[in-house]
């Protein structure tokens, strides 16, 4: 197979655009893609301090390396989650990746700074582990993104990720979800700008990436992530996709062009009902927020100050 | 004929295929769809279409990561 731009040998192919890439090709592919996907959705400016959401993972790493490339101001912000034989690993590819380029990379605990880990806030709040992380994450990346003074948070969210999501939001026909799946998520009151610069690539093409640009990412998959339904979604769509290069793409895509109107108007309520929460001032429709009421449960103290160190 | 040593992950684990073998053919003959890894050959990305040598050490790498994001 040749690269189908500079007819070089193939190292890479993406078989949803019927083309092989060599390497160097193949990472201007990657970044024109994000320049694209930014341009499109109107992201971010040039001037904009932007917060990338690092896990250790290749699509945060290579996210945080292509806005880098690109010229843009990128902190990265990691959240130790306390997952044992992960999230050690995890924290050490994020360090060793900003050390190796002089990047700026903020650290939170949950053990540590708030006293809890995923499993115990799970156990204690009665949700699965995954919605635990989820909703700590959320939460924090937030709060360090306001009290840091960031215009935007970049998470690595790719192709894959959306529309594994927008499947099960379909299945679902979960219109609140489905209002807020959009790959910009507009800042307000308490809270920053949400990006997905990498709406346009897959997870193959991420991995590739870090591959080819010798980044040393977490390969091995969460441990409290085995069997969820996400998971089974991304299986169902990559058996589609192995019979029909391309799916994904038309399916995620096709939601962002014609199904945009889909729970405009939930959306738009639930931002009318935010007000502060009283424990920790992140906006909430609820009494309390609820990561307050996670981390309560689960023994800890919702209002320490936000720890942030960079190290 | 010789052997082709294949590595692979979640959980991390060595098998022996008989080789050559392409790299199509590998991922056909141990179950994965094509979409959903990488395909490492000394240490090199390498495309379907490419045929794997006796004696190549191989990863086969899982791209799918999960969980709430």
């Amino acid at each position: 197979m040749k690269c189908r731009v500079c007819r070089a040998p193939a190292v890479v192919e993406v078989r949803r655009h019927n083309a092989g890439f060599c390497r160097d090709c193949f990472l201007g592919h990657c970044r024109s893609q994000v320049e694209r996907a930014v341009k499109e959705h109107r992201m971010m400016g040039p001037d904009d301090r932007v917060l990338v959401a690092v896990s250790g993972g290749k699509d945060s790493l290579a996210l945080w390396d292509i806005l880098v490339e690109l010229g843009y101001r990128a902190d990265g912000l990691y959240i130790g989650l306390g997952i044992d034989g992960y999230s050690g690993p995890s924290g050490e590819q994020a360090r060793a990746f900003a050390r190796a380029r002089g990047l700026e990379l903020l650290e939170v605990d949950l053990p540590a700074d708030y006293g809890y880990d995923v499993r115990s806030g799970a156990a204690a709040d009665r949700r699965v582990p995954c919605s635990a992380c989820g909703l700590s994450k959320r939460h924090i990346f937030d709060r360090v993104a306001v009290q840091g003074g960031y215009d935007v948070v970049a998470t690595g969210h790719n192709l894959d990720d959306e529309a594994a999501v927008l499947l099960g939001n379909v299945l679902r026909w979960d219109l609140a979800y489905l209002a807020r799946q959009r790959p910009v998520l507009p800042g307000g009151e308490g809270f920053p700008r949400k990006v997905k610069p990498l709406v346009k690539l897959g997870e193959r093409e991420m991995a590739a990436y870090c591959v080819l640009k010798g980044i040393d990412y977490q390969v091995e998959e969460c441990p409290m992530a085995a069997g969820n339904r996400h998971l089974g979604y991304k299986e169902a769509l990559n058996v589609i996709e192995e019979r029909s290069p391309g799916a994904k793409a038309s399916f995620y895509n096709g939601f962002l062009e014609r199904g945009s109107e889909l729970g405009a108007g939930t959306a738009a309520a639930e931002r009318e009902g935010l007000h502060p929460c009283p424990s920790c001032g992140a906006p909430t429709t609820s009494a309390v927020c609820a990561f307050c009421k996670l981390v309560e449960k689960a023994g800890g103290d919702p209002r320490r100050r936000l720890p942030v160190s960079a190290r | 004929m010789g052997a082709v040593k294949v590595l692979l992950r979640n959980p991390r684990r060595e098998v022996e295929v008989p080789g050559p073998v392409g790299a199509v053919a590998l991922l056909r003959q141990l179950g994965y769809v094509r979409e959903a890894v990488l395909v490492i050959v000394d240490g090199a990305l390498v495309t379907g279409d490419a045929t794997i040598p006796d004696g190549a050490q191989v990863e086969i790498r899982p791209v799918v990561s999960g969980g709430a994001r």
